[in-house]
């Protein structure tokens, strides 16, 4: 077992892992956060993205004793984040989601979109998601909410 | 699945780093984990040992030589996508990296990582190859410097020795005349490629290469590809993927024909 510090959510958290222990697991069975899904566990489905030090991350291939210091954000963390707010607004009026097991991973990927691509179109958008994978929707309706959070961004920084 | 059972150290020190890689038990180096991470996952690799190497700030570094960059190994894929640190390519290295894997895997995912890991359908693989990049390499017994056109020899395999690491790669800087080309079949945008076409023309340093990526092994380079990237000329391409090993008819020998016909209308 090997002691780790790091940030969850804002708050400090000291724990004792196994080194073979990934990131997610960490979350959901040691401080039981179980928003952060788990798919395929080798980085292809996208479902346990989550934010390391304000980048989206795979926390499937992400050891957790190699966060020493990091700053952890997960889907609980964005409870009080305007942008994720109108992300989940839009997911929930485009129905881009249904069994929503992607949705957290889809949120942070969408999230970081937004930010870091402002001018994005559909065609980028689409290039972005290709890391996240969907098995009920067929991705139109993500798409869409992604836009339109993109074109209220784009509105706000206007005004 | 889960990975199995192993140590892990995270040494502050690069010769800590080297005297942990050249102990006698199995150990990997772990640098932005977005290989080894699914490997150890699928148990594929059951090292003793995990060496990290990310509180090794000098391997996060970069340089400008004058006629070459350096980029330290650490550098990750989104750095250079983001034009984080300095470009000897004119552009190139940013178009590269954007394509490969994922946003949240090129966050952590690492240029010498990806060298050091050796899948031949690896962009940096081929496009180091294609660069006539240098690797910089440090072991138990001092550096080596190895050209990274003959560094991977198989699947997986290069030419580090037990004990070595990879610190960084030296780049070489296109003149303002260079034009490259790039193109790669994969099923979906950041999936492995089936293969991969890249082409530089820089008359002004007398550099006409190509480079048939995404083999079965080694990339093949093609050094002199002066009558290749004439534009329209078919039978030297077909002639060059036959010799990287691919035989006339097949769905492979097609296919990078069709990657490197596309890299050369690419040339930019």
């Amino acid at each position: 077992m090997k002691p780790i510090a790091l940030t969850v959510n804002g708050k400090s958290v000291e724990a004792s892992v196994q080194p073979r222990t990934h990131l997610a697991d960490f979350l959901r069975e040691h401080l039981r956060l179980t928003g952060t899904n788990l798919g395929c566990e080798h980085g292809v489905c996208g479902a346990c993205t989550l934010m390391i030090d304000g980048a989206p991350a795979r926390s499937c291939i992400t050891f957790a004793v190699a966060c020493e210091g990091a700053d952890v954000r997960t889907i609980e963390g964005f409870d009080e984040d305007p942008l994720m707010d109108a992300l989940r607004e839009a997911f929930s009026a485009e129905h881009a989601l249904q069994c929503g097991y992607c949705t957290p991973g889809m949120l942070m990927s969408a999230r970081d979109i937004v930010t870091r691509l402002p001018a994005a179109d559909e065609a980028r958008v689409r290039e972005e998601l290709a890391g996240n994978l969907c098995r009920c929707t067929g991705y139109v309706g993500i798409v869409r909410a992604i836009l339109s959070v993109l074109e209220q961004y784009r509105g706000a920084r206007l005004s | 699945m889960k990975a199995p059972r192993f140590d892990y150290e995270k040494p502050k020190t690069l010769e800590s780093a080297l005297e942990l890689l050249g102990g006698n038990r199995d150990a990997r180096v772990l640098a932005g984990g977005q290989s080894l991470g699914p490997l150890l996952n699928f148990r594929m690799t059951q090292p003793d040992l995990l060496v990290d190497i990310s509180g090794l700030s000098e391997l996060a570094e970069t340089r400008d030589e004058g006629d070459a960059v350096v980029l330290g190994a650490r550098v990750t894929h989104s750095a250079i996508e983001d034009g984080r640190v300095p470009d000897p390519s004119r552009g190139f290295l940013a178009r590269i990296a954007r394509g490969i894997a994922y946003r949240a895997v090129r966050n952590r995912g690492t240029l010498g990582g990806s060298l050091a890991h050796a899948d031949p359908a690896a962009d940096w693989v081929t496009v180091m190859a294609l660069l006539d990049a240098t690797l910089i390499v440090r072991g138990g017994s001092g550096e080596r410097r190895l050209p990274a056109a003959s560094f991977v020899t198989g699947p997986l395999t290069t030419r580090l020795r037990t004990g070595e690491l990879i610190v960084g790669l030296r780049i070489p800087k296109l003149s303002s005349q260079a034009r490259t080309g790039y193109f790669k079949f994969n099923r979906k945008p950041g999936e492995f490629a089936d293969a991969i076409g890249a082409v530089i023309d820089d008359p002004q340093r007398g550099v006409r290469r190509a480079v048939i990526g995404a083999t079965e092994g080694a990339p093949f380079v093609i050094p002199d590809a002066a009558e290749l990237l004439r534009s329209g000329s078919e039978a030297p391409i077909s002639k060059a993927v036959t010799s990287a090993g691919f035989h006339a008819g097949t769905y492979e020998h097609r296919v990078h024909c069709a990657a490197i016909k596309r890299a050369v209308a690419r040339l930019q």
